[in-house]
């Protein structure tokens, strides 16, 4: 069969060459790969700069500041670094609202959880058409705007508002529940629930389901199977979903102020407070640098404990 | 549930069954019925918002005469719009150094990457606070900045966030790509900008559009950090709906709220599609 | 210095080459070892050994994709040195395809020429002769996606092709097809290299596929190139242990080197058979289990060598019997073509197995 030679002959590449072309040795070759991590970090670079302006730097004047003097007329100057302002964090009022942030939050996650498991595990047991229907439908407020669905509590919450209606109509006495721990409670739940149930559907569905077969064979009941296969197979959800929902709540802002009004302050609220009106940068920052290595510690404890990346 | 498993077996008998149903589906109505509250109440006919007096659009033709809100809307977009193009472009960056290079120092900066995503919004407006506050005038001789009290300050704190969310989702795109896609465009003559720009950024372009619809979300969300930094240039709609709420609840603040989570749903919507489009196109065989 | 056959330089020379790979811990793990290979232009050459034996590593070494530690790699005559893969006028078809899934066909295939900046018109004529090469014109205007496994693999060594490389490297590409497939997919590359005259190097696991395909088989284990020869070659008379058990059946009889043409088998029985080891060292002999001939007790030839034993098991395949003889010092496997049952051997018999000492082979390690 006669070679075909391809129409026209196309040009081999350029023939001179731009990397060295000797011989190699492992001088060169460490050359060669320093050559590419240094390409990496520059590519890197101006995020790692502007990082570093835009995010360390005001961490470190938030840290800077804790230790600060405050002047009389309320201003922060950086000279004369002391601990007072962190000795201001045994006040008592300053220890009331820090253990009402952290029950609340802790409140807020069991809550969800509650509310979610079930969920989670009656999504990953429907038809794959049918599943992805739902998980969109507990998206699309997940993605909504947070302070808008906050907000349409409040409405509900209202003094004539329909859940206080409702509350009344049912006869649980006083339906106005707005303004009071458990309304912020409420709106927490409403805010991050969706935060528990992606998470735990995740790891409901990742379960393998002859597992529990098996345990049905081996004589277990529903109750058992489940309590001794399924629930210890999804913990890695529960922590995950748990950490989702515990962090945001510990210092939640929006949710107490719309919904708590001034009387049931958080730690989110008592941070703004110090640096609006009782204009104490000190205190401000060193109660945010508390509540941030709170979060630290609790993503710390995520990762350690087998978590897998967000 | 591993395939093929008969929904009978996972699913409990007998009144559990029944329970779990039941507790799903009031679960939904809780996540809704608010939602739904809001939107037929921006209709009604009455400043109370607790019994429903008769059919009205008078508070959407509030909302869109409204002076202010119309400016913040403004606001808001350009921080949107500017914040969103540069936190995609520095994402993107920081995604490929992470993932396709490997340098000193990559595990540290990994880390402060994760930073913007775990804190919490109250100390990230206290850091902006006090960083503009003291810093201000350290930008003065770049013409043009004016971070004194200009939608600068915006922009640069969103950013400050974005870049994470931009990069995580860019970077899990990124690590489902068959990497010897870029080894065969070098083999076929491509430089590294050649197979960045013919065969990663396509591939990988559903993620960045996807990072980027959720950082014009989270922008268009923040409450707590645009309030903080406050501009002189205006405030943004999420700032001064804030303000409204807390003086009450007025119709017009219903209308203004309902608009505002149809544009947020719309996003989430289209970002769906846009993912499952692309999904089913590059999927690998 | 460089050897010319036909007035060509030869088309690839590995000289001493090496590659490490370390990690921070200071493992270190030596995947080459020292190769030196010179490939003749225009062949169809197979690297061939089992998963870790370092060929997939030596063959992206000559595409540049990865560096050598050590060493010089030269590609008709022109020293590669540490330059990249899109400078080095070689292509590679990769195991996975990698297909560029937002690409058609067309598009995939015509991606080299446009890097190289061919115009337009003329890029067009060399991918629908690449396109037509490989069979694949009518689907120039779908995207991988819409392929099947054997489609995308004519599509990337059309990728490749049309190129005009002065070498073609190929890792593995018929690994995910069925059988089938793969059988044929040979013939057609085999074919295929005929036509276009390119040098392949061509990596594989798989002894029978670089049997039938290659012109010479380069068998690689644990980084080391134990022997480069022709497929009969290597077949008829390996080198080393390793070569000779990796491809096909054998059987290894241990001996000794008496002289340069004797060897002692374990036994005491001595065996004219050539080789260049020194006198003392320990080998074995190989004898592939066709060469063996099965008679009964006391009647085989005395031009050939013999040894005695038992028959232990008869395996009946169709087109031949397999015999596993005992013998007191070891097991021997003999490959007869299939005889009618009155004329075979059965389990117990005793019997003698002879071969022709010609068809023996010296190896060590």
């Amino acid at each position: 069969m006669p070679v075909e030679a391809p129409p026209g002959d196309a040009p081999v590449g350029e023939t001179e060459s731009e990397g060295a072309s000797e011989v190699a040795t492992p001088g060169l070759e460490r050359q060669a790969e320093r050559a590419k991590a240094r390409q990496g970090f520059l590519l890197g670079l101006p995020t790692i700069i502007y990082l570093f302006i835009f995010f360390i730097i005001p961490l470190g004047f938030v840290v800077a500041y804790s230790f600060a003097t405050r002047t009389r007329s309320g201003r922060t100057e950086l000279r004369d670094f002391n601990l007072d302002a962190y000795a201001r964090l045994g006040d008592d009022i300053i220890m009331t609202v820090a253990w009402r942030s952290l029950w609340m939050s802790v409140v807020t996650t069991i809550i969800c959880l509650i509310l979610a498991y079930p969920l989670a595990y009656f999504i990953s047991t429907r038809t794959p058409a049918v599943r992805n229907m739902m998980l969109v439908g507990v998206m699309i407020p997940f993605w909504s705007n947070f302070l808008i669905r906050t907000y349409a509590w409040r409405v509900l919450l209202d003094s004539d508002g329909l859940v206080t209606q409702a509350f009344e109509a049912i006869g649980l006495g006083d339906g106005r529940i707005l303004f009071t721990s458990n309304a912020v409670i409420l709106g927490l739940v409403y805010g991050y629930l969706p935060f528990m149930v992606l998470p735990l559907y995740a790891a409901i569905e990742r379960i393998d389901w002859s597992l529990v077969e098996g345990a049905r064979d081996l004589y277990a009941s529903g109750w058992a199977a489940f309590r001794r296969v399924v629930w210890p197979l999804s913990r890695p959800g529960v922590i995950a979903g748990s950490m989702l929902v515990f962090v945001p709540s510990f210092g939640a802002y929006v949710t107490p102020a719309i919904l708590g009004g001034n009387k049931e302050g958080l730690l989110g609220s008592y941070i703004v407070l110090q640096f609006l009106s009782a204009r104490n940068g000190p205190v401000g920052s060193a109660v945010s640098v508390v509540v941030l290595a709170v979060m630290l510690i609790s993503t710390l404890i995520y990762f350690r404990s087998g978590g897998k990346n967000l | 549930m591993s395939k093929g498993v008969a929904k009978s077996t996972a699913e409990p008998m007998g009144a559990s069954r029944w329970l779990l149903r039941g507790h799903s589906a009031a679960v939904f109505a809780f996540f809704y019925a608010p939602i739904i509250v809001l939107c037929v109440f921006s209709f009604n006919d009455s400043n109370a918002v607790g019994n429903w007096n008769g059919f009205t659009l008078d508070w959407y033709g509030d909302l869109f005469s409204n002076k202010n809100i119309k400016s913040s809307i403004w606001v808001s977009v350009k921080v949107c719009v500017f914040s969103t193009l540069i936190a995609v472009v520095l994402g993107t960056a920081a995604a490929l150094a992470l993932e396709r290079f490997r340098w000193w120092g990559q595990k540290a900066f990994d880390a402060v990457l994760y930073l913007p995503i775990i804190i919490p919004d109250v100390t990230m407006a206290v850091m902006m606070l006090v960083f503009f506050s003291e810093t201000a005038s350290w930008f003065n001789w770049i013409p043009g900045l004016n971070l004194q009290d200009g939608l600068e300050k915006l922009v640069f704190s969103h950013v400050a966030f974005n870049i994470s969310f931009v990069s995580v989702v860019v970077r899990a795109r990124l690590a489902n790509l068959d990497a010897s896609m870029e080894e065969a465009a070098s083999d076929l003559y491509a430089n590294r900008w050649q197979t960045f720009r013919r065969v990663t950024l396509p591939q990988i372009m559903p993620g960045v559009i996807g990072g980027a619809l959720m950082a014009v979300t989270i922008s268009l969300d923040d409450v707590v950090v645009s309030s903080f930094v406050s501009a002189v240039g205006g405030t943004p709609l999420s700032v001064y709906v804030f303000g409204m709420l807390r003086k009450g609840v007025t119709p017009l603040v219903n209308s203004v709220s309902v608009v505002m989570l149809a544009a947020s749903m719309a996003f989430v919507v289209a970002s769906l599609l846009i993912s499952r489009a692309s999904g089913s196109e590059s999927e690998e065989r | 210095m460089n050897e010319t056959t036909n007035g060509m330089r030869p088309a690839v020379e590995l000289a001493g080459v090496v590659k490490r790979f370390g990690d921070r811990s200071g493992t270190e793990v030596t995947a080459v070892d020292h190769v030196d290979l010179t490939i003749t232009d225009g062949e169809f050459f197979s690297l061939l050994g089992p998963s870790g034996c370092g060929k997939t590593t030596t063959l992206r070494m000559v595409a540049g994709l990865e560096l050598p530690t050590a060493g010089s790699i030269r590609i008709h005559g022109e020293e590669m040195g540490l330059r990249p893969p899109n400078k080095r006028p070689v292509n590679t078809v990769f195991q996975s395809y990698a297909l560029f899934p937002h690409m058609t066909v067309a598009a995939n295939v015509g991606f080299g020429l446009e890097m190289r900046k061919v115009p337009q018109s003329e890029r067009r004529e060399l991918v629908d002769w690449a396109i037509e090469l490989v069979e694949m014109g009518s689907m120039a205007h779908r995207k991988p996606t819409q392929l099947s496994g054997g489609q995308q693999q004519r599509v990337a060594l059309a990728r490749a092709l049309v190129n005009r490389p002065e070498v073609l490297l190929l890792d593995e590409p018929l690994g995910a097809l069925d059988l089938k497939l793969r059988h044929q997919m040979q013939h057609e590359l085999k074919n295929l290299q005929r036509e276009v005259g390119i040098t392949f190097v061509y990596v594989t696991h798989d002894q029978e596929e670089a049997v039938t395909m290659s012109d010479r088989i380069g068998v690689m284990h644990d980084g080391k190139l134990l022997q480069v020869d022709t497929p009969e070659a290597i077949y008829e008379r390996p080198t080393t242990r390793f070569v000779a058990d990796f491809i096909g059946q054998t059987n290894f009889l241990e001996a000794t080197v008496a002289g340069a043409d004797e060897v002692v088998l374990a036994n005491g029985d001595r065996l004219r058979l050539a080789s260049d080891h020194d006198a003392g060292s320990a080998v074995a002999v190989t004898v592939r289990p066709e060469r063996l001939t099965v008679h009964r007790r006391g009647e085989a030839p005395t031009d050939r060598h013999t040894v005695d034993g038992r028959v232990e098991t008869v395996t009946y395949l169709g087109n031949a019997v397999i015999y596993g003889i005992g013998v007191d010092w070891m097991h021997l496997e003999v490959r007869c073509p299939a005889t009618l049952a009155g004329d075979r051997r059965e389990v117990g018999d005793d019997i003698t197995v002879s071969f022709e000492p010609e068809h023996a082979a010296v190896v060590t390690g």
